[in-house]
């Protein structure tokens, strides 16, 4: 495989290789918190420092990490930037805290981040990592983005806590509901699927 | 009476998988066969079973006392890492009938964020000792019972004809979707 430019490096983040909608993982935190779109932004920013200083420093040791203890040592240094961001969390911005409730500890089993350790900071050069990093966690807070501004528009009527929608709508609750984050993220992977498809048709 | 409650709960209305969207992961990915999904969910709740009670020990007799709650996200992760570890080392010595069936499933749970997202729900709800137990075994059935539900459904969506893009994980999102609604049903059992 030829190497990829630090561009693309970046980009496959957000389309081709994307956390969420391409290799379906991280889907816990992606459906459980994206009933209100500051919760979904709160939890994609919290997500992207952990993937980031984690991606950071699983690169810059990698070459000090016996093979056999690699994915504990992974662990601890995930679970150690978690700690740094549930304690910040807690004590700038409470009520986000106590909104997203136990899911911020819960980033330390985010599928997303040990994956990317795994696959890539353990065998790439920090920079490489950084922008591997950088890339995955925007295009996780993209799909965070889109499916809490789905939920929210059409559960609640608002974006971002401000009415959008005027008297005549009348909310669907469901879409507040865990049946609306099944529902919506369900439609969402159908529709990306679909698009990747008549692309490549397009293409051949 | 309060432990019914706690148990009646943690199976169908605060459901680990279609209420805190919590073990997704084994969800979507082990509901394909109903024999294996019953084994899962069984090998989860064995575990969850063991992670409360070793969670509760390790907050109320070290974290706590201590003043190191600061320290639970760092010690839970270890402590459930190696607990399946043990837990699978046990299991092949004493059964291996109980291993084979369990066998690939057990490593597969140090990630699943179910177990994880238990010790930490119970941390947070500050139950004593027996409820968290109780707590515990009860998700344990109520994520067993939706992976054994789904599994049933995927089998019988194999033969359906769902569009082209919807095929696997977005058909299955969907019919969980339906499946979270009807167990929305049940939160009015408890006030």
């Amino acid at each position: 495989m030829p190497a990829k430019s630090i561009g693309q490096e970046y980009m496959k983040g957000l389309w081709a290789e994307n956390p969420v909608f391409r290799q379906l993982l991280g889907m816990c935190p992606t459906l459980a918190v994206t009933n209100a779109v500051i919760n979904g932004i709160a939890m994609g920013l919290a997500t992207s420092f952990v993937l980031i200083l984690s991606s950071l420093v699983v690169a810059s040791i990698k070459k000090l990490i016996p093979n056999q203890v690699r994915i504990a040592s992974y662990i601890v240094i995930i679970a150690t930037f978690v700690t740094i961001a549930d304690r910040f969390m807690a004590a700038f911005f409470p009520p986000i805290s106590k909104a997203l409730g136990p899911y911020v500890p819960l980033i330390v089993v985010n599928c997303i981040i040990l994956g990317r350790q795994e696959a890539f900071a353990s065998k790439n050069s920090v920079g490489r990592s950084l922008v591997d990093a950088m890339g995955m966690s925007t295009g996780f807070i993209l799909a965070l983005l889109l499916l809490s501004s789905i939920r929210e528009l059409l559960g609640a009527g608002t974006f971002l806590g401000y009415q959008v929608l005027g008297e005549w709508f009348k909310p669907w609750i469901i879409m507040i509901l865990p049946a609306g984050a099944f529902i919506t993220l369900g439609i969402l992977l159908g529709l990306a699927l679909l698009i990747e498809m008549k692309t490549q048709m397009r293409r051949a | 009476m309060e432990l019914l409650t706690i148990l009646i709960l943690s199976i169908l209305v605060n459901n680990f998988v279609l209420y805190y969207f919590l073990g997704i992961c084994p969800f979507l990915g082990v509901s394909k066969k109903l024999d294996s999904a019953v084994s899962m969910g069984l090998a989860v709740t064995f575990v969850m079973t063991i992670t409360a009670v070793v969670s509760w020990l390790i907050n109320h007799l070290i974290l706590i006392p201590n003043d190191l709650s600061y320290l639970q996200i760092v010690s839970f992760i270890l402590v459930i890492a190696s607990l399946v570890q043990l837990v699978e080392m046990f299991i092949r010595k004493i059964s291996p009938p109980l291993y084979q069936a369990l066998g690939i499933y057990l490593p597969l749970i140090t990630t699943n964020c179910a177990i994880m997202g238990l010790a930490l729900l119970a941390a947070l709800k500050n139950y004593n000792f027996i409820t968290t137990v109780v707590f515990g075994f009860g998700s344990g059935i109520g994520f067993t019972l939706a992976i054994v539900l789904m599994a049933g459904i995927r089998e019988q969506l194999e033969l359906a004809d769902v569009p082209e893009p919807l095929k696997g994980a977005g058909i299955a999102l969907i019919v969980a979707g339906i499946m979270a609604l009807a167990f929305t049903g049940f939160s009015g059992m408890i006030q």
